[in-house]
């Protein structure tokens, strides 16, 4: 009388295709670390690794070659470092405005605007930073003769990086802004009613209570600008040097890997594997800096329920 | 229920039609509201309201839900101006000075009306910076200890929270966290404090201490409380208004209006209106 009428596989078939989808990310995380190990162990048997970690040569085309990975390292967080720092302030400029000042109406209009940026190509985005950022904001702008100054130069880390900083403006603006928005409406009101003024909420309140929130968005916008691969290909140039000057052509990481990875690259081969060495490299970085963020956020956050 | 008559008031008779609902004996005048209605897009959610507000008393405005006492409440500091759809008509006086005036800046009148919530809302900060918040962001920085000091032995909570200042107001619990907030807003040492159900979310014994912390205040603010709980205004407040919400003729459009107004003891004991009386007697709301 008790018992189920059926086997009720329908239901067991369901729960396991749901697992399944679940599994998928971790099964593919897995995945792409074990296909990176077994070539990065067999170019360290080529390449000692103090040459590979504290090297700051990268010329593998060279003869000799040299794998000193820090010069490409240094390429990244060049175009990351001023990519952030135009970045982080428009973008948590327009969620404080976005959140805190415009009216609904403002508000309809420029959220979806930002989100249309985010949907750009990278690659369009890399163009218009060689095509018209470069030529027609930075080479104007610069300060003759600063750090090497900036004209005549076809390519600069900080044309990627301006580029990069567009790219990941959306996502800062509308994560911190959504972070914000999320605060409770009586921590609003209970400022208000102490006599605050609008900045003072903003800042004093609202921001700190969606900290955690603000810094998820700008983790996740240094994970896409260290990943990010068509602009700096496009903008930044091929020339690995060992630097964070801004006015000055560099690789990154993601462009090396980009412009070696090709057709005509022999499976194998010492060019092959320093691929998948800097890929590793590439994914220990992000890793690190997110494990980093989440500790720094438990520590940091406002709770407020 | 018992309430105590110290002495006869005078019997005053409000029409609700016409209410000019000014209670007797106000010494002093705080606020002086004429014929306020306030509009939500353009729908009224309350009517023609015109009282006298005491300085230095506990006033009580209640009434059935929707009624519109909070709304009424939130005029008074002009928290209705964060609602951008909101505007109020009608006459508002503060000491004599119109609320709502052109050259009113809102941020200076809430320094000196404040307000608690009927959740709550303390900052996501220590005890102490929430203490602190209002005179910093007002620029009072000398003396900041004993300002925090001395607003939470305003509160009394002075002696619960002494040894842990810098703990997290999550901590506390929600009758101490409402206490809290009550010190965050005498911290800026205002002239009035409006007071937004604020034993809605709090158990009695939580409730008992800051009634009894109203009595204490009302020595040195005018305090307005909006109260769904008739005990705690009859035991809280010196004159208490009754609102009751009225419909148009095809009852589509709803909106609060004022009933009664006047002597605590009196809206309790021999209210003039039949609506109060019901009310009062919990035979409605």
């Amino acid at each position: 009388m008790l018992q189920a009428e059926s086997k009720r596989y329908g239901e067991r078939a369901i729960k396991w295709l749901l697992a399944l989808c679940a599994l998928l990310s971790v099964l593919t995380t897995t995945a792409i670390v074990i296909s990176l190990i077994g070539p990065t162990i067999g170019f360290f048997e080529i390449v000692p690794a103090d040459e590979f970690f504290f090297g700051v040569d990268w010329t593998p085309q060279f003869e000799p070659p040299s794998f000193g990975v820090l010069s490409i390292v240094a390429g990244t967080l060049n175009v990351t470092l001023w990519g952030m720092l135009f970045a982080i302030p428009v973008g948590l400029g327009s969620a404080v405005y976005l959140s805190e000042y415009a009216t609904p109406r403002v508000r309809k209009t420029v959220k979806p605007a930002l989100e249309v940026l985010a949907g750009i190509p990278t690659v369009a985005i890399g163009f218009f930073a060689v095509s018209f950022i470069l030529p027609e904001i930075i080479v104007p702008l610069w300060p003759d003769g600063l750090l090497g100054g900036a004209e005549g130069k076809p390519f600069l880390a900080l044309a990627a990086g301006l580029g990069i900083g567009l790219m990941v403006v959306p996502i800062i603006a509308s994560m911190s802004d959504d972070a914000m928005r999320a605060v409770p409406r009586g921590l609003h009101e209970g400022a208000y009613a102490l006599g605050a003024t609008k900045a003072k909420v903003a800042t004093k309140v609202i921001f700190p209570a969606a900290l955690s929130g603000i810094v998820a968005s700008i983790v996740l916008a240094i994970s896409r600008a260290v990943g990010e691969t068509m602009i700096v290909v496009l903008a930044a140039g091929s020339t690995p040097k060992f630097t964070l000057n801004p006015v000055e052509s560099i690789q990154a990481m993601t462009s090396y890997i980009a412009t070696t990875a090709t057709g005509d690259i022999s499976t194998g081969s010492v060019d092959y594997k320093s691929v998948f060495a800097v890929g590793t490299v590439l994914f220990a970085m992000t890793l690190v800096m997110n494990v980093v963020s989440i500790r720094l956020v438990r520590k940091y956050r406002e709770v407020y329920e | 229920m018992v309430v105590v008559l110290k002495e006869q008031t005078p019997k005053i008779s409000v029409r609700p039609e016409f209410q000019q609902a000014a209670a007797p004996q106000i010494k002093e005048k705080v606020f002086e509201l004429n014929g306020i209605e306030v509009l939500y897009g353009g729908v009224s959610a309350v009517k023609d309201i015109s009282m006298e507000i005491g300085h230095k008393e506990v006033t009580a405005l209640i009434g059935p839900s929707g009624c519109g006492k909070s709304t009424l409440l939130r005029c008074l500091n002009r928290m209705n101006d964060l609602i951008p759809t909101a505007e109020v008509q009608g006459e508002l006086l503060y000491h004599g000075e119109d609320l709502y005036g052109p050259n009113v800046d809102p941020v200076q009148v809430r320094k000196l009306i404040g307000m608690v919530f009927q959740k709550p809302n303390p900052f996501p900060k220590s005890i102490y910076d929430n203490v602190a918040f209002g005179p910093r962001v007002l620029g009072r920085k000398d003396g900041l200890d004993e300002t925090v000091e001395k607003a939470l032995r305003g509160a009394a909570l002075w002696d619960e929270v002494k040894d842990r200042l810098k703990d997290n107001a999550f901590g506390l619990s929600g009758g101490q966290q409402q206490r809290l907030c009550i010190a965050r807003c005498i911290a800026v040492e205002p002239d009035v404090i409006l007071m937004d159900e604020p034993c809605s979310a709090l158990d009695p014994i939580s409730t008992g201490k800051i009634e009894d912390l109203m009595i204490e205040l009302k020595e040195q603010y005018s305090i307005v409380i909006v109260t769904h709980n008739m005990q705690q205004a009859a035991r809280v407040s010196d004159r208490t208004a009754f609102l009751m919400v009225e419909l148009d003729a095809e009852e589509h459009n709803r909106w609060g209006r004022l009933v009664e107004y006047d002597a605590t003891e009196k809206v309790f004991t021999n209210p003039s209106d039949k609506r109060t009386e019901d009310y009062v007697s919990g035979k409605v709301g």
